[in-house]
C-alpha cells in the first residue's frame, strides 16, 4: 500500500499552514480537493513531505496558490518543473461554448430549423437544376451516359429489391382484400372486394409502397455512399482529375432509380393483386378465373397510365433527394447518419405530397 | 450514508492505484518471441524488444515492417499469434480480471496516427473522456481546469477547447490527440508517427514538445516515426525493425557502427546525412553559446 495524498494543517499568522504528505497524483487524490476547499484562508503550502506529484497535483497546488495567495515551501526540483509549466495565466483558455438562456436557445432552434427546412427545399430544387444542366452538357458533348454505373445501380435498386417488394405487396394485397371484405360483407357485396383490390393497387398503393421501400433501401444507400465519398475526399479527387461528380456519381444513380420505379411499381401492383386474389379464392371462394375476368372489366386503362406517369417522377425524386443529401455531408461521420436519415424522411414526405397532388390533378382531368 | 458510499469509492480508487506501480519496473515493456501472422503473411517472427522505464525509444523500419502492428500488439488491439508481451510485469493476454486490465490501461496513453479524436465531442470533452471513465467522482470544475491545462500544455491556442475536431487543422488535431493521451498522466506514452503530415516547423515544435513533456513528467515514450529529424531530436535509443524482428537497438552512434545494409542506407542516405549534420550544427552552436 502506497501513501495516498493527504495533508495536515497548523495555524499560521495569516491562516492555515498546509503540509502535504504521500503522493499528490490523480490516482491517489482521494478527497483532498474537497477538503482543501473547505479550509479557510491558507498561508503556505509545504510540499517537502510529498513522495510524488503529477500534473493534476501541481494544478491543485497552483489553484490554491492563486485563490489564497499562499506561499509554496520545499518543492522538489521535479515539482518545481511542473509548477513552472503552470505559471502562465490560463484564464483565457476556454473549455465550453458560451451559454445562453433557455428562451434564447429555443428561439434560436426554431429559427434555425425553419431556415434549414427552407434551405433544404431550395437546395433540392437547385440540385435538380444542376443535374439537368449536367445532363444537357453531357448530351451536347456527345459523351455517353455511364451505362456500366447505371446497370450496377439498376441491380442494387431494382433486382435486389424484388423479393422484399414482392412479399410486402403480396401481403398488402391480402390485407386490403380481407379488411375490404369484412366491411362489404355487411351489405352482401363481397364481390366488390375485387374492385377495391384491383383499383387501389394499380392506381395508388402498389407504387406508393414501392416508393417508400425504394426510398428506405436505395435513397438511404445513395446518401450514405456519397456522404462517405465526400468524407474521404473522393468527390474532391474526382473534381481535380476533371471528372464531374454529377456525371459520374449522381446521374447514374438518378437514372437507375427513374428507370426502375415504373418496373418495380408495376411488379408491386401485380403482386398485390395476386395477394388479393389468393384471399378472394380462399376466403370468399371467388375462383381465380372470375377474379381475373372481373379485374379486366373494372380497371380502366387510365389507372395504369396514371401509375406509369407517377412512377418515374417518384424515382427522380428519391434519387435526387438521396444524392443531394449525400453531397451535403461535411466534417464528420455523424453527418453521414444525419443526412441519410433526412434523405429517407424528405423523400417519403415529398413522394406523399406529390402523390396527393397527382390524385387531385388526375381526378380533375376526369380520369376516375 | 452517501458519505459512506463516497468513502468506499475513494477507497476503491486508491486500491486500484496500487495495483500497477510503474516506478518499480526497470523495463516498461518486455517482448519475447513475438509472432504476428495475417493469413500467410508473417509480420513478426521471434521479435524481442525491451523498453526501459523513462526512455524515449524510437521505432523505425521500412513501410510494411509492422511498426504499427507492434504497437497495436502491445496495447492489446491485436492478439499476437505467439510470444509474450509484458507491460509493467503484466501480460494483457493472460489478464482475465477486467479490473486488472483497466488498471493497466490507465497507465498508458496512445496517440494514433490520425489523432482518432471522437468527432462528436469538442477537444476539451475529448480530453475529459478518459478522466470521466476512470475518475467519475471528479467534479466538473476540476475536469474543466484539467482540460484547459492540457490544452495549454500541448501548445494549442486558448480558443481550441470548445472546438470540434472537424474545425481543427492537421497539426492541431495531432496536438489535441496528444492532449487526450496525456489526460491521465500516464507513465507510458505510445505515439504513432506524431510528426507525419506536419510541416517541418510544426514537426520540430512537436519534437521539442515531446522531449519537454517526457522530461517534465518522467514519461516512457514508444515513438514510431519515419522522421529522421525526430529521431535525432528526441530519442534516447532507436529500435530498427526489419526482417520480421528487431535487428538492432541502441543509440544512433551505436546503430551507425553496425554493418547492416538497411541501417546504413537509412542513416547514411541523403536524408539521414542531412539530419545528422543539422544535429551536429545545433550542438556546435550550443557549445559556443
Amino acid at each position: 500500500m502506497v501513501a495516498r495524498a493527504d495533508f495536515e494543517t497548523s495555524d499560521g499568522a495569516h491562516g492555515a499552514a498546509v503540509r502535504f504528505t504521500g503522493r499528490l497524483t490523480l490516482a491517489r487524490l482521494g478527497d483532498v480537493p474537497a477538503r482543501l476547499e473547505a479550509l479557510g484562508p491558507i498561508e503556505s503550502l509545504d510540499l517537502s513531505g510529498l513522495e510524488r506529484i503529477d500534473t493534476v497535483g501541481a494544478w491543485i497546488v497552483t489553484r490554491t496558490v492563486n485563490e489564497h495567495g499562499a506561499k509554496i515551501i520545499g518543492a522538489s526540483p521535479e515539482a518545481e518543473r511542473l509548477l513552472d509549466a503552470l505559471k502562465d495565466d490560463k484564464s483565457e483558455y476556454r473549455v465550453h461554448r458560451d451559454r445562453r438562456s433557455a428562451i434564447e436557445r429555443m428561439l434560436d432552434q426554431v429559427g434555425t430549423a425553419s431556415v434549414a427546412i427552407w434551405r433544404e427545399l431550395v437546395g433540392i430544387v437547385d440540385f435538380f437544376g444542376a443535374m439537368i444542366i449536367a445532363l444537357a452538357v453531357q448530351i451536347r458533348a456527345r459523351r455517353r451516359l455511364r451505362w456500366n454505373a447505371v446497370v450496377t445501380r439498376f441491380q442494387a435498386v431494382g433486382v435486389d429489391a424484388l423479393p422484399i417488394i414482392g412479399l410486402m405487396s403480396f401481403l398488402i394485397g391480402i390485407v386490403i382484400a380481407q379488411q375490404g371484405a369484412v366491411q362489404l360483407e355487411q351489405f352482401g357485396l363481397e364481390v366488390f372486394t375485387i374492385n377495391l383490390v384491383g383499383r387501389a393497387s394499380i392506381r395508388e398503393l402498389g407504387l406508393l409502397m414501392t416508393a417508400i421501400m425504394v426510398a428506405g433501401r436505395s435513397g438511404s444507400a445513395f446518401a450514405a455512399q456519397i456522404g462517405t465519398m465526400k468524407l474521404t475526399e473522393e468527390v474532391d479527387a474526382m473534381r481535380t482529375i476533371g471528372v464531374s461528380p454529377m456525371e459520374a456519381i449522381v446521374l447514374p444513380r438518378v437514372a437507375a432509380s427513374t428507370i426502375t420505379m415504373p418496373l418495380l411499381g408495376f411488379y408491386a401492383s401485380i403482386c398485390a393483386i395476386v395477394g388479393g386474389g389468393v384471399f378472394c379464392w380462399v376466403g370468399l371462394e371467388i375462383p381465380p378465373l372470375t377474379y381475373v375476368q372481373r379485374l379486366r372489366e373494372i380497371i380502366p386503362m387510365t389507372d395504369f397510365y396514371i401509375m406509369l406517369i407517377k412512377a418515374p417522377v417518384f424515382g427522380i425524386l428519391i434519387g435526387v433527394t438521396g444524392c443531394y443529401e449525400g453531397m451535403q455531408v461535411r466534417q464528420n461521420a455523424e453527418e453521414v447518419g444525419k443526412r441519410t436519415t433526412s434523405a429517407v424522411v424528405a423523400a417519403i414526405f415529398l413522394v406523399i405530397v406529390l402523390d396527393a397532388f397527382f390524385a387531385v390533378f388526375f381526378s380533375s382531368l376526369g380520369w376516375n | 450514508m452517501t458519505d459512506d458510499i463516497q468513502q468506499q469509492e475513494i477507497e476503491n480508487e486508491l486500491a486500484a492505484a496500487d495495483a500497477v506501480r510503474p516506478e518499480k519496473f526497470e523495463y516498461a515493456i518486455r517482448i519475447r518471441g513475438l509472432r504476428n501472422q495475417f493469413g500467410d503473411a508473417i509480420i513478426h517472427d521471434g521479435l524481442d524488444l525491451d523498453v526501459r522505464s523513462g526512455e524515449i525509444l524510437g521505432v523505425v523500419g521500412g513501410s510494411g515492417t509492422g511498426k504499427s502492428v507492434l504497437m497495436r500488439s502491445i496495447v492489446g488491439l491485436q492478439t499476437p499469434t505467439a510470444g509474450e508481451i509484458e507491460v509493467y510485469g503484466k501480460t494483457l493476454d493472460t489478464i482475465t480480471d477486467a479490473e486488472e486490465s483497466r488498471d493497466l490501461r490507465r497507465r498508458w496513453g496512445v496517440m494514433f496516427q490520425g489523432g482518432a479524436l471522437f468527432s462528436t465531442l469538442s477537444v476539451a470533452e475529448n480530453i475529459q473522456v478518459p478522466l470521466r471513465e476512470y475518475y467519475p467522482r471528479l467534479d466538473q470544475r476540476l475536469l474543466d481546469e484539467i482540460a484547459a491545462y492540457k490544452v495549454q500544455m500541448v501548445g494549442l491556442p486558448p480558443d481550441a477547447g470548445p472546438k470540434y475536431p472537424a474545425e481543427l487543422s492537421g497539426g492541431m488535431v495531432k496536438r489535441a490527440g496528444l492532449a487526450r493521451s496525456l489526460a491521465l498522466d500516464p507513465a507510458l506514452l505510445f505515439l504513432d508517427e506524431p510528426t507525419a503530415g506536419l510541416d517541418p516547423i510544426g514537426a520540430a515544435k512537436f519534437d521539442e514538445l515531446i522531449r519537454e513533456l517526457a522530461d517534465t513528467m518522467g514519461l516512457t515514450v514508444f515513438l514510431i516515426t519515419h522522421d529522421l529529424d525526430s529521431l535525432y531530436a528526441t530519442c534516447d535509443r532507436v529500435a530498427v525493425l526489419a526482417e520480421k524482428k528487431v535487428i538492432a537497438v541502441g543509440t544512433i552512434p551505436e546503430l551507425l557502427a553496425t554493418e547492416h545494409p538497411w541501417i546504413q542506407d537509412y542513416f547514411n542516405g541523403p536524408r539521414g546525412r542531412a539530419a545528422a549534420s543539422c544535429k551536429q550544427a545545433t550542438e556546435r552552436q550550443d557549445g559556443k553559446s
